[in-house]
């Protein structure tokens, strides 16, 4: 799938900004008065801008409040849906917190659970489609939610659980890579049944429609080298989740060196996200003779 | 309305004969064409006369080699488009409702005016039917020329897709699938008609049609047995000529 900028830094952001507003909502740290008005800033500023960027890959962003209507079949129109409860929830649970001075605990509960509820949403999104075998598994989901924990474990400065997270994240992303990189096989889809064609003999795709691209080409059929993608990996591995917990449990660690982790964690999450839409193939690349498969 | 219907009265849609199909890509300009003129915004080119030409096209024609066990290779023509699916992927993703399946004939269409355009029904469709136009900025697919089906406006024999009607091979047909005793049933039935990856569950509608087998080379040429085989040693005085180079 083509890596559109937007939707990468939408998911990193958003995901990192909802994994704060879950720990604050927790109270953990519990914060009020201006302490929690720059940790709401911070997180509101990641969430509602990453949610900012994803309208840039609409063909209509003035219609983007018709995507609120079908709720009860796509997963697009719940995320909506969870995304505008987590952040008014959580903006009156800020409000109480940085004008009030006090936390109202239940509502920050509240607000957490639809917080990690938007991170959900946001992957079944890409759980879903059958049509993108790399996707389409059970730890799909689980990347998305414990990499926004983690981030958020690591902004808002806890540093056992956030260590913890990010162990826990990193042993997840290493499974969706490896149960990724099978996943299009395993579901069995190859250009012979692709186009029926598979009884007479051994297929190959001759000649594409026209010798121009295509919307589908760009969108869906991105090709991303083996040799790139395995030093990307190596990257957001070390990057994502490696060196943050390794800066956080230095002896002594301060603001500097956890402020390092967050953007060692952040540079790393972009590279996994990349990779996570680059590497994704859709089966139309089957018409097109892309994954090497033959019937 | 995302939900889809548990029952369309009829389901109508295309079987396409890839024994049939010559590969010229008539359909796919006959569909760009009425498609453009009609119904929606207009399928739009970009550097159409430029070096990297493209465009929005809801039908396009594949070829495929396949490589019998024994025989020569064969070249199928492939015209891939809408499905019109029963449990269509790229309806229930949709989150504006713009997508939908009807209930009285199971077309599948976008209603322009409520697609945010978010791609989101493109990459849910594992056959690559929907393009998002670069210049609307919303998703177009097959309507089945709705606009032509029911358009008392047209002669009779004209109420068909443009795809079909164009067809100079007869390879396209049109008609109402549910109908067991409808020709294209009764097509599907007679020559074993196929679903495209049904792996993905989409229950396409479209069926496509195999193509026949080949004859086999070696019985084709009628006249092989009587010609005569070529000499392996030449006779007479090139026959002498031959020995007589040979002792050098």
């Amino acid at each position: 799938m083509h890596p559109a900028p937007s939707v990468i830094a939408f998911t990193t952001l958003s995901g990192l900004g909802f994994g704060l507003l879950v720990f604050l909502g927790l109270g953990e740290p519990a914060v009020t008065g201006w302490t929690a008005f720059w940790f709401f800033l911070i997180s509101y500023a990641l969430a509602v801008g990453g949610l900012l960027a994803s309208t840039f890959h609409l063909g209509h962003p003035e219609r983007a409040l018709k995507a609120f209507s079908q709720w009860r079949t796509s997963w697009l129109s719940r995320e909506a849906w969870a995304a505008v409860a987590a952040l008014v929830v959580m903006g009156l649970y800020a409000a109480a917190a940085v004008f009030l001075g006090t936390r109202i605990a239940a509502l920050g509960l509240i607000g957490a659970a639809l917080s990690l509820a938007t991170v959900f949403t946001t992957s079944m999104i890409y759980a879903q489609l059958k049509t993108v075998p790399r996707w389409n598994q059970v730890l799909t989901p689980l990347h998305f939610v414990s990499a926004s924990l983690a981030g958020g474990a690591l902004l808002a400065g806890q540093i056992t659980p956030a260590a913890v997270l990010l162990l826990l994240a990193g042993m997840i992303q290493l499974g969706h890579w490896r149960v990724g990189d099978a996943r299009f096989a395993e579901a069995g889809h190859t250009l012979a049944g692709a186009t029926g064609l598979g009884r007479p003999g051994r297929i190959r795709a001759f000649e594409p429609p026209h010798t121009g691209p295509n919307y589908l080409l760009r969108e869906m059929a991105f090709v991303v080298g083996r040799k790139h993608a395995l030093r990307l990996r190596l990257v957001a591995a070390v990057l994502g989740y490696a060196l943050p917990i390794v800066l956080i449990l230095t002896p002594g660690a301060g603001h500097a060196l956890g402020g390092l982790a967050v953007l060692c964690h952040l540079a790393g999450m972009l590279a996994s996200r990349w990779l996570f839409f680059a590497e994704a193939e859709h089966v139309v690349g089957l018409y097109y003779g892309r994954h090497g498969t033959r019937g | 309305m995302t939900q889809l219907p548990a029952h369309t009265d009829r389901k109508l849609g295309l079987v396409i004969d890839l024994d049939t199909c010559v590969g010229c890509h008539a359909c796919v300009i006959a569909c760009k064409g009425w498609n453009t003129e009609n119904y929606g915004t207009p399928l739009s080119d970009q550097d159409p006369y430029g070096a990297e030409p493209s465009g929005t096209f809801l039908n396009r024609v594949h070829s495929f080699e396949i490589t019998p066990e024994t025989g020569a290779a064969q070249l199928v023509h492939f015209p891939r488009s809408c499905l019109h699916c029963e449990d269509a992927p790229c309806v229930t993703v949709c989150p504006t409702g713009a997508s939908y399946k009807r209930v009285e004939d199971g077309i599948v269409l976008v209603n322009e005016a409520d697609c945010i355009g978010c791609g989101l029904c493109a990459w849910a469709c594992p056959y690559g039917a929907r393009e998002m136009d670069a210049a609307a900025g919303v998703m177009k697919k097959c309507t089945l020329c709705i606009d032509r089906i029911y358009n008392e406006n047209l002669p009779q024999e004209d109420r068909e897709p443009a795809c079909v009607r164009t067809c100079p091979a007869g390879a396209r047909h049109f008609g109402d699938l549910a109908d067991p005793d409808s020709d294209v049933s009764l097509l599907v039935a007679a020559r074993g008609g196929f679903d495209l990856m049904p792996e993905q569950g989409t229950k396409p509608v479209n069926k496509y049609l195999p193509p026949r087998p080949k004859d086999r080379l070696e019985e084709t040429d009628i006249l092989a047995p009587f010609l005569e085989p070529v000499a392996e040693t030449p006779q007479g005085f090139l026959g002498w000529l031959d020995r007589a180079l040979d002792r050098f």
